[in-house]
C-alpha cells in the first residue's frame, strides 16, 4: 500500500537514514569540517544567519550533514539552538565600533574614513577558472590577516555615513532608546501585529536570502519598493559585549562578523516614511521633506541579503501604502522564513488520503446535483 | 510528571543517546509555558491561544504543534500512540512516536484502548475514547477564517467580536454556486456557542465525535504558534443551514476488505487490475474487528 501504510514504517525509515548517512560519509575523500569553514564560507554564513546560531564548527557540521542544502542545514542549527538555555543578552553594539573589512558608499564619491573595497566579486569577470580544478595545497592565511587594512591606515572608529546627513539636518537624530529593555525574542514569543521594531528586524535578519531577494526585486520593479540610495554598505566584525558578572561593567567576549546596509530614502518619498517603524517618531506628510534610513544587517558576508533587507525594511515603514504585498508586515514576515516555509510546502508529501476521500465524497455529491439538474 | 530519579533511571538505561537532551526534549520553561497555554485553552473552548512555539527537530507542518503538546503532557508512566490518517505505521507517525519514546521512555502502543495520550493527524479514532485519555490533534491551519480573511490581526478581531458574518456568507455562496457546502475535511465548527474553530483536517465523519465527548481534545499548530482545546462535555456543532443540514461521508454497500467492517471510515486505493481496494483508515480498529474484539465505537 505504498510508503504510508506499509506496516514496516520503522524499517523503511531506518533504510532511508542509512542511505543519507552513506551519502555524507562514504567517500575516498570525506569532507572535513575545516574545508567547509575555509572554502565554503558564504554558504556557511548564510546557514548560520538563517539558522540563528553563530558557531563555525556547528555550522560546518550542519552543512556537511545536510549535503550542502542551506535550508536543511539552517534547520539543523535551529533545532539545536532551541534546546539551549537563554543565559543573557549582550549590550547593543554600534556600527561605529565595527572592525571594518569592507565599506562602500554609492551615495557619495568620498566618505569620511574612506571607501574600502575589500573582498568582493563585484568587479571580477565571471569566467570559470579551470586552473582551480586541481590546486596544490597552500596554507591559508587567517582571514583577518588577508583582509586587514595596512597597519596605521585604519582609524579606531569609522563614522557612519548617515551621521553626515544628520549633521547637515537632512535626517532626524537617532531615536533615544533605553538599552536595559529585554528585547522581544521571536524564537520565544509568537508574532503580534503590528509588530515591534525588534521583532521585525529579527525576522528579517533570520529570513531566507533567496526569498528576500525575490521580494526586494519585485519591490524595485514597482511592486511597493522604497527607492533609495546606499549610503553605506559595510562588512566587518562587531564587538559582543556583556555585563561583567562581578563589576557589572561592559566586557567584550568576542566579535561577530556582519554585513550592514544603510539605505537612505529621501525627498518626497522620504516624507512618506515613518522615521523608525511603528514605535518612534512619525514623519507627517507635508512636513519638511527629509531623508530616512532603511536598514539591513546580516550575520557574516551576505551583501545580497543585507541590501534586500534594507529594501524590505523601507517598504514596511511606508505610511502611505500602495497596496503592494511587500508593504504588508504579515505578508513579508510570515513568508520569508525558509524553515517554516519549507516545512509547510514539503508537508504535502505526507499522506492525505483520509482528506482526499472526504474531498471525493463532496465532489461526487455536487456532481450528482449537477446531473440531476441537467435531467431536469 | 516524571521524578528526578525517573530521569536518572532513563539515562542509565538508555545511555548517551538520551543524555544530550532533557526529559521530553523541550526545556522545562518551554514545557511550563505550553502547559499554561493548554490551561488557558481549556478555559476558553475553541479560542486560539498564541504561544512561543519552539523550533523542533521535526519540520514545521509535520506535527510540531501536536508534538509540543504531547511532550509537555507526557510522563514516564504514560502510554503513547501516534497515528497519521488513522495509521500507526505511517512513516511520519513512526518517526514522531520514536522521538517521544526516546526522549521520555513512555511506553508505546498501537492499540487505541491502551493509550493514555494519542497524537493524531487528520483522524479521531473509531473507538470511543474515555475521560482518562487525551487526543492531541496536529493542526496545519488553525484559523477557520483564513480563507475569508487572510490577515491574522483582522481575523483575531473578528473572533473577539464574534463577527462571523463573512464565514456564513462564504458558506451561503458555496451553496448558491455548488448546491452544497463543499468543505470536506476540516469542516468548520462552532464551539460552546462562541468560537468558530478549525477542527484540523479530520473528515466530516469525525466531526460529531467532538460534541459532548468524554475526552479532552487538544489542538496544536506549531508553525502558526497556536494551541486550542475542546474540553469534555462541550457543545461542538458544525456550521450548517436549516435547509442544508451537515452530513457525514457515507460508504453505501462498502466494507473493509481486510476486516469486513461496515461501520468505519474507509480509504480507497487504486489497484493494478483497475479495481479499487477499500480498507479501514483506523488500523487499530481494523485489528480489533479482525480479531473479533468488541470495541465501543459509538461516540
Ligand atoms: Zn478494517
Amino acid at each position: 500500500m505504498g510508503y504510508s501504510s506499509v506496516r514496516g514504517g520503522m524499517d523503511a525509515i531506518e533504510h532511508a537514514e542509512a542511505l543519507i548517512a552513506a551519502q555524507v560519509t562514504d567517500s575516498d575523500h570525506p569532507v572535513a569540517l575545516p574545508q567547509v569553514t575555509d572554502h565554503v564560507e558564504l554558504l556557511l554564513d548564510q546557514v548560520m544567519g538563517e539558522g540563528g546560531v553563530y558557531d563555525l564548527d556547528l555550522g560546518a557540521l550542519a552543512v556537511k550533514q545536510a549535503e550542502g542544502d542551506p535550508i536543511e542545514a539552517g534547520f539543523l542549527l535551529r533545532a539545536y539552538r532551541t534546546t539551549l538555555p537563554r543565559v543573557g543578552y549582550s549590550f547593543p553594539s554600534s556600527g561605529r565600533q565595527m572592525r571594518i573589512l569592507r565599506r562602500v558608499s554609492s551615495a557619495f564619491r568620498d566618505i569620511p574614513g574612506g571607501q574600502v573595497l575589500g573582498r568582493t566579486r563585484d568587479y571580477t569577470q565571471r569566467l570559470l577558472d579551470f586552473a582551480l580544478r586541481d590546486t596544490p595545497p597552500k596554507t591559508l592565511a587567517p582571514a583577518g590577516d588577508l583582509d586587514a587594512l595596512p597597519s596605521g591606515a585604519a582609524p579606531e572608529e569609522f563614522p557612519l555615513v548617515i551621521d553626515t546627513l544628520r549633521a547637515d539636518g537632512l535626517m532626524h537624530e537617532a531615536p533615544r532608546r533605553t538599552s536595559d529593555d529585554e528585547p522581544f525574542d521571536v524564537t520565544r514569543e509568537p508574532l503580534r501585529f503590528p509588530s515591534t521594531r525588534a521583532a521585525r528586524l529579527q525576522v528579517l535578519a533570520r529570513g531566507e536570502t533567496g526569498a528576500m531577494l525575490s521580494l526586494a526585486y519585485a519591490g524595485m520593479r514597482g511592486y511597493g519598493g522604497a527607492h533609495g540610495y546606499i549610503a553605506e554598505l559595510r562588512y566587518g566584525d562587531l564587538p559582543v559585549q556583556i555585563s561583567h558578572p562581578i563589576t557589572g561593567g561592559p566586557v567584550r567576549i568576542g566579535w561577530v562578523p556582519v554585513t550592514e546596509c544603510y539605505q537612505v530614502v529621501g525627498g518626497d518619498e522620504g516624507a512618506q516614511h515613518t522615521h523608525d517603524g511603528t514605535e518612534d517618531h512619525e514623519h507627517v506628510q507635508g512636513e519638511n521633506p527629509e531623508y530616512v534610513v532603511s536598514y539591513g544587517i546580516v550575520v557574516g558576508r551576505n551583501e545580497r541579503k543585507a541590501i534586500s533587507m534594507s529594501i524590505l525594511d523601507g517598504s514596511l515603514k511606508k505610511t502611505t501604502k500602495s497596496g503592494a504585498a511587500i508593504e504588508d508586515e504579515e505578508y513579508v514576515m510570515y513568508h520569508i522564513d525558509s524553515i517554516e516555509a519549507m516545512g509547510f510546502v514539503e508537508h504535502l508529501k505526507l499522506p492525505h488520503y483520509v482528506d482526499f476521500v472526504a474531498s471525493v465524497h463532496r465532489t461526487s455529491k455536487v456532481r450528482e446535483l449537477v446531473a440531476a439538474a441537467r435531467r431536469g | 510528571m516524571v521524578s528526578a530519579t525517573g530521569v536518572r533511571a532513563l539515562i542509565d538505561e538508555r545511555g548517551a543517546e538520551f543524555e544530550g537532551y532533557t526529559f521530553g526534549f523541550l526545556d522545562d520553561m518551554a514545557k511550563r509555558e505550553i502547559r499554561r497555554t493548554i490551561l488557558k485553552a481549556v478555559a476558553i473552548p475553541g479560542h486560539q491561544v498564541p504561544f512561543g512555539s519552539r523550533e523542533m527537530p521535526i519540520a514545521r507542518g509535520w506535527g510540531t504543534g501536536g508534538l509540543q503538546i504531547t511532550l509537555a503532557c507526557v510522563g514516564a508512566d504514560d502510554t503513547i500512540k501516534v497515528i497519521d490518517q488513522g495509521d500507526d505505521a505511517s512513516v511520519n507517525a513512526v518517526n514522531l512516536r520514536r522521538l517521544i519514546a526516546k526522549t521520555t521512555g513512555a511506553r508505546e502502543t498501537l492499540t487505541t484502548g491502551e493509550a493514555t495520550l494519542i497524537q493524531s493527524r487528520h483522524r479521531i479514532p473509531e473507538e470511543r475514547m474515555t475521560a482518562a485519555q487525551i487526543l492531541i490533534l496536529q493542526v496545519p491551519i488553525p484559523e477557520p477564517l483564513r480563507h475569508v480573511e487572510r490577515s491574522v490581526a483582522s481575523a483575531r478581531a473578528m473572533h473577539a467580536e464574534a463577527d462571523y458574518a463573512r464565514m456564513w456568507l462564504a458558506l451561503y455562496e458555496d451553496v448558491v454556486r455548488n448546491g452544497e457546502v463543499t468543505a470536506g475535511a476540516g469542516y468548520p465548527v462552532m464551539v460552546n456557542g462562541r468560537f468558530v474553530m478549525a477542527p484540523s483536517p479530520i473528515p466530516r465523519w469525525d466531526i460529531p465525535k467532538l460534541n459532548q465527548a468524554d475526552t479532552l481534545f487538544l489542538f496544536g499548530a506549531g508553525r502558526e504558534k497556536r494551541i486550542y482545546a475542546v474540553p469534555p462535555f462541550t457543545n461542538v456543532q458544525p456550521l450548517e443551514f436549516d435547509d442544508y443540514p451537515f452530513e457525514i461521508e457515507a460508504f453505501p454497500n462498502m466494507s473493509c476488505r481486510r476486516c469486513g467492517a461496515t461501520d468505519s471510515y474507509l480509504v480507497t486505493s487504486p489497484q493494478a487490475d483497475g479495481g479499487t481496494l477499500s480498507v479501514c483508515s483506523d488500523t487499530s480498529y481494523c485489528d480489533d474487528v479482525l480479531a473479533g474484539r468488541k470495541v465501543e465505537n459509538q461516540w
